[in-house]
């Protein structure tokens, strides 16, 4: 039936259900895992902090809550201008997370960037938290959305962002091998004669695009940035150039199976599938720190 | 001028110290939250002035007023009082307990675990009067706090061990209270919302009364405490040569902050949820004041973290009237950057 739905497609609500509905809600969490999976691999690459995620470090709260001030200022744009501002949002949260947390003399601590990014979360939260309250209509539109959710996006929208998700993506499995230079350390990476200077900067680039296109589509979604690395990891060893396309199709099965969780754990109403993820993440994220957050 | 005022009784025999300074800073700190109480119940639909709302204060004055005064305003800011102070004693207890500037009840889960616990027997059993709400919300709180603690127990625990650990339980916690929302029954689920959004709205001399004779059990706890709480900053070892029975000690002053975590969550709604950071803030502020860590300090963070939700209050009454912005989300939106500045502070711990 559902292959039917495109060999020989008869109109039936089945076949339409199948096209408009599901198919579309299938490739948005596909794509949005892919891109956060791949996005957490390179930041915990780039930090060399088995922490780092886009969600842990507030970079989908930055890019959410770009969103949600654009849409209370200016109305309801096309998502094409939301993505710039999810994009804007990302980036400045990244910078900020980034300066803050490797601000001091010992550097860069697992501890200071997951609290850097803690306390960003925490702000872009609590200033949407007041937005919504002053504007009942903005939070009608994107309640659903804040959660984490792949569902109702048509085929439309998903194009009008696919393209930001495949350069990104195409340009982390590009830049494999210098991500995997980078994640031996800087000192090490400039020594083997890498201009760390360009590669970190196309890298925070390409987290920007994947995180801040999947926050776009789907709100924000977190833990699933934490987790996939980690096991695209022990999966491919510590070659980046393997480890990013793992990451990828690991974060597109994560996510499909959360969704598949969402939709069916308290059948027929849904859940967020934000709230899925952070479920099968977090004590995912308390096993590593038990399991000491020293070693990358 | 001697810091230090000693009082010592013969009968019964009892002696204790007065820090002066501290004693001083409360009486300002007093004054001024009296002062932003009188402006903010006369702001509002009905406007009064201050000297009317002081008649009105003190049962002279118009029948009007002294009625929109006496009850619907009054209380509402007492309780905003009495939050701050007990999430500002119990912040104060957990970064003396964790040795760590960055541990409140916010930040490591323990809002999150009451928060839980609330919505959870708000939804799921109907028929529940407000009174069982602090109850529920202090079993939450215990049970998070006991989970952290075990989680973060390898040989010994550490506080920042402590402090990531409590950030993934608040996710896991804030997780299930969206899953209870998608699910339970649509009334049910608003009335959650509304409690949960954090906000002293329409609280009335009822719930002041529930949590003043909660937080009148522990906060003299906490103080009796706090004794312990300066020998255990030194460190266990040290603790231990001084003669503390330290995990006896470390678990009672655990319980008792999570007792202050508990009952103002339960009434006003996790103050900002997921960090409200009054439980943060005001410590420090009262360390800042007072100059070291002692008993005078519990006080001083008491009257600041009053005053500082107290004020929230106000801002978000003023800040878009007639729309009200709950006093949690300014709190919030003030105390986020007062993390990063605290973060940037201790970049070389």
């Amino acid at each position: 039936m559902v292959v039917a739905a495109f060999t020989a497609f008869d109109g039936s609500p089945e076949h339409l259900i199948v096209r408009t509905v599901r198919v579309p809600r299938a490739l948005v969490g596909m794509s949005v895992g892919a891109c956060l999976g791949v996005a957490g691999a390179i930041m915990q690459a780039l930090t060399r902090n088995p922490l780092a995620s886009p969600g842990i470090l507030g970079i989908n709260a930055g890019a959410a809550f770009m969103v949600v001030g654009v849409i209370f200022l200016f109305g309801v744009g096309s998502l094409n201008v939301y993505i710039w501002f999810a994009f804007l949002g990302a980036g400045i949260t990244a910078i900020v997370v980034y300066v803050l947390g490797s601000a001091g003399r010992r550097g860069m601590t697992p501890l200071k960037l997951t609290l850097a990014g803690a306390a960003l979360t925490a702000f872009c939260s609590s200033l949407m938290q007041g937005i919504l309250v002053l504007n009942e209509q903005t939070l009608d539109q994107i309640r659903f959305w804040l959660g984490g959710a792949v569902s109702g996006r048509d085929l439309g929208l998903f194009l009008q962002v696919l393209p930001y998700m495949v350069v990104g993506l195409v340009s982390a499995f590009l830049l494999g091998k210098q991500i995997t230079t980078l994640s031996l350390g800087e000192e090490i990476a400039k020594g083997l004669g890498q201009s760390t200077g360009w590669v970190k900067g196309i890298a925070v680039t390409i987290v920007v695009l994947l995180a801040g296109s999947s926050v776009a589509i789907a709100g924000p979604i977190s833990f699933v940035g934490l987790a996939v690395p980690h096991i695209a990891r022990s999966l491919a060893g510590t070659d980046y150039r393997w480890v990013l396309p793992y990451a990828a199709i690991l974060g597109a099965i994560l996510l499909l199976v959360a969704d598949l969780g969402a939709r069916f754990i308290i059948y027929p109403s849904e859940i967020p599938v934000g709230v899925m993820t952070a479920l099968i993440g977090a004590p995912f994220f308390i096993y590593l720190i038990r399991r000491g957050v020293r070693q990358l | 001028m001697n810091r230090w005022l000693v009082i010592r009784l013969r009968q019964p025999g009892l002696s204790f110290r007065l820090d002066l300074r501290a004693v001083a800073i409360i009486a300002i700190l007093g004054l001024l939250t009296a002062g932003v109480m009188v402006i903010n119940i006369g702001l509002g639909e009905y406007p009064i002035s201050p000297p009317d709302v002081i008649r009105a204060l003190l049962g002279t004055g118009d029948e009007t007023q002294r009625f929109v005064v006496q009850t619907l305003r009054v209380p509402r800011t007492l309780v905003a009082f009495l939050v701050g102070g007990g999430l500002a004693v119990s912040g104060t207890i957990l970064q003396g307990l964790a040795r760590n500037p960055l541990a409140a009840p916010e930040i490591i889960g323990i809002t999150a675990g009451a928060n839980l616990a609330a919505v959870m027997v708000v939804v799921f059993i109907t028929s529940i009067s407000i009174t069982i709400l602090p109850f529920a919300a202090f079993a939450g709180a215990i049970a998070v706090a006991a989970v952290i603690y075990i989680l973060a127990w390898k040989q010994g625990s550490t506080g920042s061990r402590l402090v990531l650990i409590g950030i993934g339980i608040g996710a896991i916690a804030h997780a299930v209270v969206t899953l209870a929302l998608a699910e339970g029954d649509i009334y049910q689920v608003t009335k959650a919302l509304t409690w949960m959004t954090g906000s002293v709205y329409g609280k009335t001399w009822e719930e002041f009364w529930l949590l003043l004779v909660w937080l009148a059990i522990f906060t003299p706890m906490a103080f009796l405490l706090s004794g312990q709480l300066n020998v255990l900053r030194l460190g266990d070892d040290v603790a231990r040569g001084l003669g503390s029975r330290i995990e006896w000690e470390r678990g009672l002053l655990l319980l008792t902050s999570v007792a202050l975590t508990a009952g103002p969550v339960a009434v006003a709604g996790p103050i900002g949820y997921p960090f409200g950071f009054v439980g943060l803030m005001a410590p420090h502020i009262a360390v800042r004041l007072t100059g070291s860590a002692h008993s005078g300090t519990l006080a001083v963070a008491a009257m600041a973290g009053g005053l500082i939700l107290v004020l929230s209050d106000l801002v978000g009454r003023v800040l878009f009237a007639p729309v009200e912005i709950p006093c949690g989300a300014i709190a919030a939106a003030v105390g986020a950057p007062y993390l990063i500045y605290l973060l940037y502070r201790s970049r070389n711990v």
